[in-house]
């Protein structure tokens, strides 16, 4: 049994599972799941700066706050209890292709190649890092909200504009992915 | 106790218009009229304990699984998110059917979305960061905790992120 919770969950498990966020969020408390708010609320807790987007009552909002601290708890669980000795399990094509971009540390599960500290001064590091990020926080945000805001609970409510923000999400990753990301890969 | 109703239309009043701005670009607000000792968020935070580990033991966190997605060479991020909608529908679908209310007797609410020109800019925007970083903002915390030290960095970016996209609002097409 402790095997199959170490094992990489497969996605039967693992979707129903967060798709249940959305239920136990509302009967909680009367919640809609979202995160990346999460990242607005620490900008009007830290430094509002008199932005009116960013005037309001941030203590409403601090169950928020909670949930993604528990996200991070549930991270240090995940790897202190329930770790997987083993290197993760990537497509074939895929590690092919990194490998061609000296990718090639498969054991964590973000490539150390390119996530880590000393790394962070390079070209490369600062953009998939820093910049990175950078653009998933103002995308997010102007786009209203993230995977768990618009994909999650904005089509589990049968939003129409969740739906076109979901599809702009993936067309933008597909094309990044596939036409952009190699050039940064290479610098 | 008395004058619980009078605080409360009070309440209402005053919180009308901090509604309004914390409504703006966002899924989640939080429109529960009742107030609660600052324990009651414990519970938020055993949900996101739950999602965390979720997040780690389904690999969704792993940029690798990201490049999979947007490469189609890997089902999995699609049966998950695919299967998370599904769920999620259901539940939403027996929420109203069944009027379910919340463990305090409160109604459940869900307020529709409006289009704007945000969701087709920022969610084309998204998708670029998301396609570099591997991580949406949900798994950029769960890595942190996984010992991913330096999505730290990541994380205050995005961070950084959010108050910029805050200050040029104004200026940008909606």
């Amino acid at each position: 049994m402790y095997e199959l919770i170490t094992q990489p969950w497969p996605w039967y498990v693992a979707g129903p599972l967060i798709g249940l966020t959305v239920p136990a969020l509302l009967i909680l408390g009367n919640k809609s799941f979202g995160i990346s708010s999460s990242m607005r609320h620490v900008c009007a807790a830290c430094l509002p700066a008199n932005i009116s987007f960013f005037k309001y009552d941030w203590k409403k909002e601090i169950w928020n706050l909670a949930f993604v601290f528990g996200i991070l708890l549930g991270g240090i669980i995940a790897v202190t209890g329930l770790s997987n000795p083993n290197d993760i399990v990537v497509a074939d094509e895929l590690k092919t292709e990194l490998a061609g971009y000296g990718i090639t540390d498969y054991s964590a599960l973000v490539p150390a190649d390119i996530f880590s500290w000393d790394q962070l001064a390079t070209l490369k590091g600062f953009i998939m890092v820093i910049l990175g990020g950078f653009i998933v926080g103002f995308g997010t945000r102007y786009a209203g909200g993230c995977t768990s805001g618009h994909a999650i609970m904005g089509l589990s409510t049968l939003q129409w504009p969740s739906l076109v923000a979901t599809c702009c999400f993936m067309v933008g990753g597909i094309l990044t992915a596939n036409f952009i990301l190699p050039y940064i890969l290479s610098l | 106790m008395i004058n619980q109703n009078n605080v409360a239309d009070e309440f209402v009043a005053v919180q009308s218009d901090d509604l309004t701005v914390r409504e703006l670009d966002s899924i989640c607000v939080n429109e529960s009229q009742l107030e609660h000792k600052w324990y009651h968020n414990l519970k938020y935070v055993l949900v996101g304990i739950a999602f965390g580990i979720v997040f780690v033991k389904a690999e969704i966190i792993s940029w690798f699984r990201i490049q999979e997605m947007f490469r189609f060479q890997s089902f999995h991020m699609y049966g998950v998110i695919g299967s998370a909608v599904v769920i999620g529908v259901i539940s939403v679908w027996l929420i109203k059917k069944f009027n379910i209310r919340t463990i305090y007797g409160e109604e459940i609410i869900f307020h529709p979305k409006t289009f704007n020109k945000g969701q087709v800019i920022g969610g084309l925007l998204f998708g670029l960061g998301w396609a570099i970083t591997g991580a949406c903002p949900g798994p950029l915390f769960a890595l942190v905790g996984s010992g991913a030290t330096v999505i730290i960095a990541t994380l205050l970016s995005a961070i950084a992120g959010t108050w910029v996209y805050g200050y040029f609002r104004d200026k940008l097409p909606h």
